[in-house]
């Protein structure tokens, strides 16, 4: 069956509340999907139903009875005759009750029992409706591994008896983090895809976004879920400009403005302000330097300045060598790029960050405004030994044949 | 249900502690011991003689061989356990968390899949 989002949000309500009422994910599932084809089938003769979540969970949950005690009669399952044994009176289906299955649901996915790889595909599987050969094609998986880390991911909830539930106060902060991480793993998965084709995969970073939204709503006193939030949506307000018609990555200093979708960017600012007021984490300030981008008309109006004291925060937070040489562009920015080169050379004099092309990549850059074209040119070579993206080496070979036309010349 | 909480240290760092560190942390032990009997979640536990005392046995094709040691040199070494009830992996990752060797070693939280013994 294939859902379109408002029907998979659904689903994924219907599924949450299941999951509560039959203590299985794998029953849940069958009973939603049944559930959903009943009223495919009774609806358009019937009309629908004055409560249709009602309807449909009710509907689900009979039929899983029905399919256990068929079962139960073909084979002797203890733990399937234990739940027909619990009383099958009417049970009242409120909206904040559902409210809580589906964060029950998101905590559940994104234990940190389970491997990082099986929270974010249980998380896409359930609380976003998307099938296994999505989930598989997303992150480059063929679709069998999908398909059996899903499967041992349920299988360790049921044996292990990971609880359904929302974590108590004492643990939520620390479970919250696990939770928004995996969404923005998501995010980036979709945003900056590690290898292949595509750089963006804009069907990610919807989902992403939505899940950030369904956090939000449900945790509202979380200013770092805004914060994660508005950073996804400032960020994601620039996916139309970041590549041209041909899959050419196109940097943020060049990409056309008016392009930037405008909505996003004015829900992403407004949930900042909001994030920052109720106390400040690495989302929320790395949104608030998206939202310092997002605010400037032209690439020249950007508040440098202001990007580098947020990064300082940053560091000061979630100290990464990654964020270290973010900030170094921005150091770059309002010191000049030799003061940026200065800035690499502490970086790469600890050895951190080997591995990773940005490096380089950023050494070239900097090199390349200074016009050392010997040294852009050295360097751009490394960052294209180590990129694995195709439209980042695209980039990369692009600057490189630059440097080297100046250097020959 | 019952899960098995598998206490993997470091035999080397243990052999640096003074004797005095090394009583501190026997007191740890029984303290946590008898919370975790009070709170009814204990089954059994037992510290283990270290790996050097092991004898690792195996037969393969009929012939047996006996060998000095763990099964494997590792890391960390299984060095005691205990064996409890709870209600689910979340009150069990609780009890873990709270072992003195957490500090510096690890936990192996398992399910245990009950089968009927022979009492």
């Amino acid at each position: 069956m294939d859902f379109d989002p408002i029907c998979r949000e659904e689903a994924a309500r219907v599924l949450a509340t299941l999951i509560r009422l039959l203590g299985s994910f794998d029953l849940a599932e069958e009973a939603t999907q049944d559930a959903f084809a009943a009223a495919l089938e009774c609806w358009p003769r019937q009309g629908v139903p004055s409560n249709p979540r009602a309807w449909l969970i009710s509907t689900g949950r009979h039929k899983a009875i029905d399919a256990l005690r068929r079962r139960a009669r073909l084979e002797d399952k203890r733990e399937d005759l234990l739940l027909l044994a619990a009383p099958q009176e009417q049970i009242a289906i409120e909206d904040d009750m559902v409210g809580d299955d589906r964060l029950r649901l998101i905590f559940t996915c994104c234990h940190p029992a389970l491997m990082i790889e099986a929270q974010v595909a249980l998380t896409l599987r359930t609380l976003c409706g998307l099938k296994t050969e999505q989930i598989a094609r997303a992150f480059l998986v063929p679709v069998p591994t999908m398909a059996q880390r899903l499967v041992r991911a349920k299988q360790k909830i049921r044996d292990a008896r990971i609880p359904y539930r929302v974590p108590p106060a004492e643990e939520l902060g620390e479970r919250l983090a696990a939770v928004m991480l995996v969404v923005y793993l998501v995010f980036n998965e979709g945003y900056n895809a590690a290898s292949g084709e595509a750089l963006i995969r804009g069907e990610l970073c919807a989902e992403a976004i939505r899940l950030g939204r369904l956090i939000c709503e449900l945790l509202p006193r979380e200013s770092e879920a805004r914060g994660l939030l508005a950073l996804m949506l400032l960020q994601d307000s620039r996916r139309s400009a970041r590549t041209s018609a041909t899959g050419e990555i196109i940097l943020l200093e060049e990409q056309d403005r008016a392009l930037w979708n405008q909505a996003q960017i004015r829900e992403g600012l407004a949930l900042v302000e909001s994030a920052l007021r109720g106390g400040s984490g690495p989302y929320s300030v790395q949104a608030a330097i998206a939202a310092v981008h997002a605010r400037a008309a032209r690439a020249e109006e950007t508040d440098w300045p202001q990007i580098l004291a947020l990064y300082d925060v940053l560091l000061g937070m979630q100290p990464s060598p990654v964020i270290e040489l973010n900030r170094a562009v921005a150091v770059a920015m309002v010191q000049g790029p030799l003061e940026g080169l200065r800035v690499l050379g502490e970086i790469e004099a600890r050895g951190e960050l080997r591995g990773n092309h940005l490096l380089p990549a950023a050494r070239g850059d900097f090199s390349r405004r200074l016009q050392r074209w010997e040294e852009a040119a050295e360097a751009y070579r490394a960052a294209l030994a180590l990129a694995g993206n195709d439209a980042e080496r695209r980039f990369l070979a692009r600057r490189l044949a630059e440097a080297e036309s100046h250097v020959s010349s | 249900m019952q899960y098995l909480l598998l206490i993997y240290g470091n035999e080397k760092h243990y052999g640096t502690l003074s004797e005095a560190e090394q009583n501190k942390l026997m007191q740890e032990y029984g303290a946590y011991t008898k919370s975790i009997a009070e709170s009814g979640n204990l089954r059994g536990g037992n510290e283990l003689d270290i790996t050097t005392r092991a004898t690792t046995v195996r037969v393969r094709d009929g012939k047996r061989t006996v060998t000095d040691g763990p099964f494997a040199e590792t890391k960390e070494q299984l060095g005691g356990y205990y064996l409890v009830e709870a209600k689910d992996l979340d009150e069990a990752i609780g009890l873990a968390a709270r072992i003195p060797s957490v500090r510096w070693g690890s936990i192996e939280v398992r399910p245990i899949i009950p089968h009927d013994m022979p009492s």
